[in-house]
């Protein structure tokens, strides 16, 4: 007998215990859930951190109003399933009460607008911790992560003056108005993910997997076409087999040409790859620190 | 990749110390190019960062500096964690930086690293910064080192350097307390010996530096002697189905554990056996460091968060006195007699600082006794009082049983890491 873990079940492990410590440590815990890949698998290591109790917890969803159809229907069985509350944040009502104004023009979306909404949503709840799926590899602000993250009570993050975190003793102590954002798979990559999702044959949506979609090719990715983006006269729509390595708002979730219609065949995928998987994010290419810039403001 | 060797795949956390001028970017950056963990998105993206920077070379810091102060000051404020993998392990690197709030950050990448990898220059052999970074390794009892001498190539590639380089080191490392050390001359900038071995020093017979990361056994970094279960949080799902489940969630933080072991609890003192060890739907065998599992034993007491599942024979020390190296990481100065929240496994309770017996200089490993001030980034040996009973055991036998934090009360932030001595 070998004492010792395979690299999966370790990041497992990890989480697991990153997980339990949230539970233990807040009154009121919740998981923001985007209907991805990373939320997706940071729920499963939940279910599996209190089995055979449900997830003490419940899931956010921030919604953005434009959604994939599939991810709204994909949240709302997995919700059914694991027997947990759903709470919803609407930009949609953000936007209606007046607290944000809707972008314009061509590349209009409502990613920057989701701040205000999560923010709202994290103090009408009274979340005290918000985990969520953000990994360490996706980008360089997030490289700089803490597990357990310190938000002032304006939810503002200030990387500057992060809490050191040793070995595994996590510090939540915080003030009245104050919260956490913490993320249990921070030492995942993409590729752990998506082995891991093999391994355990969790359920995802379909969009990861390879299928035939009508498209336009904008700003080097190949973007749905959906009721939220104008087309415009010189933009061809094609039907061409695409799959989504990230899934955020419709309007902003580029695809990549793909015939991995399989979870082998997208690990496959995954370790061929030569770009990143945040490569076709529009939200990240707003300039060079657009990620810090958003997370300062309490992004996700 | 073949289709299944991920599943065979261990993980190794290291940490790199060194600063700019000894090539760690340049290394960090081939060990991820060579690797091909870096994007063409990611080159690109750093290709123009550093043509607006005026810089007329890739410049890879700006790989891991991701901050926009980092970027704009050429700094690295922060550990950045970084992450490859080859077919046999996947890393996680702890980048430290090598001069700003050195021993916080190099404190912080040293807690949960297997390794340590110190770059020095070979023109320069072994330097202040060299025995700095040794030191907190050894403090922090990282279980193996692997020192890069870098810039052979700027030596002519010369044997009687390297030779002289560990010999100096050797004689410098024995007042240290590491077990494994391992020299490797590389050329970053050249590739030699990093990931290919090298073409220039035929001499060398040793391992290149990726073979040595691939291969370095590591099975017995964690503590499989000293039977630890600190409880996180105790898992009552009061469902039809498991109407009488108790279980006791946590990671075991030592030893082995199987079903049917005699254990005791902490601090009560009872005694049971242990009914099952289950994760999601399934029962195993045997649970050991690092894995997290439910716990349900064969009688009901009543055991909470903080307490402690372990063996009858082999028990840790219960003390509210303890004996502490601990490293100040908070601008704000320790009070004397000041109380302090520590959080010790799962376990917190309140603490004062009773006594400092010296500060060390981490330069030259010398003990300060007459300046007892704690300030930012001092290594103090101290004597330290709990209000309630800690079931601890030495630093060097147990990472997870033998640190504590402490946190301050009015501002909630960490301000001390330390290291239990027995």
């Amino acid at each position: 007998m070998r004492y010792t873990l395979t690299h999966l079940k370790e990041l497992e492990a990890e989480a697991i215990y990153v997980i339990r410590e949230v539970f233990a440590q807040f009154e009121n815990p919740a998981i923001l859930f985007s209907g991805g890949k990373d939320s997706i698998v940071l729920t499963h290591l939940a279910k599996k951190a209190f089995w055979p109790s449900k997830i003490p917890f419940p899931l956010v969803h921030i919604d953005t109003g434009h959604n994939f159809p599939e991810t709204i229907a994909f949240r709302d069985q997995l919700v059914e399933n694991l027997g947990v509350r759903l709470l919803v944040g609407s930009v949609q009502k953000s936007i209606d009460d007046g607290a944000v104004r809707e972008e314009t023009g061509k590349n209009a979306s409502r990613n920057a607008l989701q701040t205000v909404t999560l923010l709202d949503t994290i103090e009408e709840f009274q979340i005290d911790a918000a985990m969520g799926g953000a990994r360490r590899d996706e980008e360089k602000a997030r490289a700089k992560e803490r597990f357990f993250s310190h938000r002032d009570d304006f939810g503002q993050w200030d990387p500057k003056n992060q809490r050191p975190e040793l070995w595994n003793l996590f510090n939540g102590k915080k003030n009245m108005g104050e919260h956490f954002r913490v993320f249990p798979i921070s030492n995942w990559t993409e590729m752990d993910v998506w082995q891991y999702i093999l391994l355990e044959n969790i359920d995802i949506p379909s969009l990861y997997i390879a299928h035939e979609r009508e498209v336009i090719f904008r700003n080097n990715t190949w973007l749905p076409v959906s009721e939220f983006i104008t087309i415009e006269e010189h933009e061809k729509v094609e039907t061409r087999m695409i799959r989504f390595r990230t899934l955020g708002d419709i309007t902003i979730t580029g695809g990549i040409d793909s015939d991995a219609d399989t979870l082998e065949k997208i690990v496959q995928e995954v370790a061929s790859a030569r770009q990143t998987e945040r490569g076709n994010r529009a939200d990240d290419k707003r300039g060079e620190t657009a990620m810090e810039d958003r997370k300062k403001q309490g992004y996700f | 990749m073949s289709d299944n060797s991920y599943l065979d795949m261990q993980l190794l956390r290291f940490t790199t110390a060194g600063s700019v001028d000894d090539g760690k970017s340049t290394l960090i950056g081939r060990l991820l190019y060579d690797s091909k963990s870096i994007f063409e998105d990611q080159l690109e993206s750093v290709e123009t960062s550093s043509k607006k920077r005026g810089v007329d070379h890739v410049d890879l810091a700006l790989l891991t500096d991701g901050l926009k102060d980092e970027r704009e000051q050429g700094i690295t404020i922060d550990v950045a964690y970084r992450y490859f993998a080859t077919p046999k392990r996947k890393f996680i690197i702890a980048d430290t930086p090598g001069h700003i709030q050195y021993t916080r950050n190099m404190v912080t990448g040293a807690s949960t690293a297997n390794l340590a990898l110190i770059l020095m220059d070979a023109r320069h052999g072994v330097v202040e910064q060299t025995c700095r970074h040794s030191f907190i390794a050894s403090l922090l009892q990282i279980p193996h080192l692997v020192i890069c001498v870098n810039k052979m190539d700027l030596v002519d590639y010369s044997e009687e350097q390297f030779n002289k380089i560990v010999k100096d080191y050797k004689e410098f490392a024995s007042k240290l307390n590491v077990s494994d050390i391992r020299f490797v001359p590389i050329s970053a900038l050249n590739g030699d010996n990093v990931v290919n071995r090298s073409e220039n020093m035929t001499w060398y017979n040793g391992e290149t530096l990726l073979h040595t990361l691939e291969t370095i056994h590591i099975d017995s970094d964690q503590d499989h002697v000293n039977a630890r279960f600190p409880v996180q949080t105790v898992i009552r799902p009061k469902s039809d189905q498991y109407h009488d489940y108790r279980g006791y969630a946590g990671r075991v933080a030592g030893g082995i554990y199987k079903p049917g072991d005699e254990v005791v609890v902490l601090p009560s003192g009872f005694g049971s056996k242990i009914k099952s060890i289950d994760t999601m739907g399934t029962q195993i065998k045997e649970a050991f460091s690092p894995m997290s599992v439910t716990i349900t034993l064969e009688d009901d007491i009543d055991i909470s968060r903080g307490d402690m599942i372990v063996r009858p024979n082999n028990q840790p020390t219960v003390t509210q006195d303890l004996d502490v190296m601990l490293c100040w990481l908070n601008n704000s100065p320790a009070q004397a007699r000041a109380k302090y929240i520590l959080r010790h496994t799962t376990n917190e309770s309140r603490c004062m600082i009773k006594e400092v017996l010296y500060k060390v200089n981490i330069n030259t490993l010398h003990r300060i006794e007459d300046d007892k001030e704690i300030g930012m980034n001092d290594i103090v040996r101290v004597k330290i009082r709990s209000t309630k009973p800690l079931f601890v055991d030495e630093y060097n036998d147990n990472r997870n049983t033998g640190s504590i934090i402490l946190v301050d009360e009015s501002t909630n932030e960490t301000v001390a890491a330390g290291m239990i001595r027995l």
